[in-house]
């Protein structure tokens, strides 16, 4: 099966070499036979040919005309139901439409389903979702693999070719390590260029909307559709996005790249390594200058995540509370014991977890300890990059510590989980934007990736980098 | 132990999520290997740092504060598990 790029799909149409319902109804064909993988929450044949019978009438030139593209379940969407995978969103229809969602709609594309997730983003592995385990479309029939998480379904559905491209979202890692797992490309950008405006939010000061996509080509096509300002999100940068496809350019000769030494963890697989390794010689033939950097204050990236991540949350999903939306227990014979039937039957496992160690480090008394400490160090970690950036213009590393793993492992060990996110975490805390490209393989043939992070809004340098690097992997 | 039964039962109530026995157990064991994990923070010297709370390297831009009216009620309640005559409905709290 050979996969069209959205590039590619996008003359096809211009030239009427296809039409739009030839199109989608390949995607559909293949959406059904893939539902064994649980990638969507949602999918609705006719929803997608009601998409298509607008589109036919309509005139008008779009840039994405008739695209078909994915939505994370966490974007809230007027055309479909959006849950977050949990079951406390279960019945929930919005009555408005995510900025984001809005920008691909204007644009022309259409959208196939809403894809599972972790509940509420959160988690590694997209097996924290009431709607059950999304499986990684490459995993051999013997041993089904994690897709990686949260944006799981989003990363599966463009691996699967159910689409041709995706919306995710990314707090410590949730676009690039299942970017990475699935063999497709994901970027998060700088926090702030795309508005969070109708996202349902896990942790304020880190959410931030992104792309999964064959190559790099169309990554930067779909994340100028989805950036820009937006008056509705307080933390929307008003900054000017450039054509990033238009401006690409692989030529990297006199540029420098960053090499952070702290990135060498140990315990991390040797096939990882090697295709760092790899990366770096790779850009050296291509006149790259190689600067060894140090970001001291890595190793203390997860555990400040740990502790910033579910105190926003424990606030955020506060608002949860069986009144407004959603799922209300039928134990309810006082309003306390509504409020808190309803969360304990609404929320699974991992996300009361969070909500947990988020209320305590947030509590009288140990605000100071945990919450006020972590947001210190976190400014230490973005000034680590601030350095870094002084003398180099982007940065490689690997994108996550192993290729994908089974299903089921990792379950029981949160905090075995969250190193998943070891490699993501930093510039997710700095803020910065970051892609994972697949570049070589493991020992078990699967996809491994390589991470390029950016200054801030520079996201054209990120997909520059990503497309040298991309074209001389080919 | 940072965290006993009446600190995780003191956090459930704050956090309004009711907890059975065997959910509390398990929570006990699993916020304080998470809390034991994350005071290696203590290892960094953070005198004279100030918090960082926006990440944003942008000047994000304040809006005129004008009234605009884009919800109305009844599409706020559309999706609430009970209303009554224009209002969310939740179980008395007064006798």
């Amino acid at each position: 099966m050979s996969k069209s790029s959205l590039k590619q799909t996008l003359k096809d149409l211009d030239t009427k070499k296809i039409s739009i319902r030839e199109l989608n109804q390949d995607y559909l064909k293949r959406i059904k036979e893939n539902e064994n993988l649980n990638v969507f929450i949602h999918f609705s044949e006719d929803n997608v040919l009601k998409q298509i019978d607008t589109l036919e009438k309509d005139n008008s030139a779009k840039k994405l005309k008739g695209i078909p593209i994915a939505i994370k379940d966490l974007f809230c969407t007027k055309n479909m139901p959006t849950t977050a995978a949990s079951k406390i969103l279960e019945n929930f229809n919005p009555t408005y439409e995510s900025f984001v969602t809005q920008k691909l709609l204007d644009e022309g594309s259409i959208f196939v389903g809403k894809t599972n997730l972790d509940e509420f983003a959160m988690g590694s592995a997209t097996n924290t979702s009431f709607f059950g385990n999304t499986i990684n479309p490459l995993s051999k029939d013997d041993e089904p693999l994690a897709p990686g998480g949260s944006s799981g379904g989003s990363a599966a559905a463009v691996s699967a070719d159910l689409c041709l491209g995706a919306t995710g979202t990314d707090t410590g890692g949730s676009i690039r390590q299942p970017a990475s797992f699935c063999g497709v490309v994901g970027i998060k950008p700088t926090y702030g260029l795309c508005s969070r405006w109708g996202i349902a939010a896990f942790a304020s000061s880190l959410d931030q909307a992104g792309i999964f996509s064959h190559n790099v080509e169309d990554a930067s096509i779909l994340l100028q559709s989805i950036a820009g300002f937006d008056h509705r999100d307080s933390t929307s940068a008003k900054v000017d996005i450039p054509n990033y496809f238009e401006n690409l350019d692989d030529d990297l000769n006199g540029k420098t790249v960053g090499i952070p030494k702290e990135y060498s963890i140990d315990g991390t697989p040797k096939e990882i390594s090697q295709i760092w390794e790899d990366a770096i010689k790779v850009l050296e033939k291509k006149g790259v200058k190689i600067k060894n950097i140090s970001l001291p204050h890595t190793k203390y990236a997860l555990p400040t995540y740990y502790i910033i991540a579910p105190a926003e949350a424990s606030s955020n999903l506060a608002r949860y509370d069986g009144v407004k939306y959603g799922f209300r227990s039928d134990e309810i014979d006082s309003l306390d014991e509504m409020y808190e039937n309803t969360r304990a039957q609404g929320f699974g496992r991992e996300v009361k977890r969070r909500i947990l160690i988020g209320t305590y480090v947030l509590s009288a008394g140990y605000y100071d300890a945990y919450y006020l400490k972590a947001q210190k160090v976190r400014k230490l970690i973005a000034d680590d990059f601030n350095k870094a950036f002084k003398e180099c213009d982007f940065i490689v590393t690997p994108t996550a510590p192993s290729a994908a793993f089974p299903l089921n492992e990792k379950q029981n060990d949160p905090i075995k989980m969250y190193l998943n996110d070891v490699f993501t975490v930093p510039a997710s805390l700095a803020g910065l934007p970051g892609i994972s490209i697949p570049f070589g393989k493991d020992k078990n043939n699967l996809p491994l990736g390589i991470q390029i992070l950016g200054k801030h809004f520079d996201e054209q340098q990120v997909f520059n980098a990503a497309v040298s690097l991309e074209r001389s992997y080919e | 132990m940072k965290i006993d039964k009446n600190t995780i039962n003191k956090i459930a109530r704050l956090s309004r999520i009711k907890l059975d026995d065997k959910e509390s157990e398990d929570y006990i064991k699993d916020l304080n290997s998470i809390l034991d994990w994350v005071e290696q923070l203590n290892e960094v010297s953070t005198e004279n740092v100030e918090p960082l709370s926006n990440i944003s390297s942008s000047i994000l831009p304040k809006r005129e504060d004008v009234s605009n009216d884009t919800n109305s009620s009844e599409e706020i309640l559309e999706n609430a598990p009970d209303k009554l005559e224009g209002f969310f409905a939740v179980p008395k709290v007064v006798e």
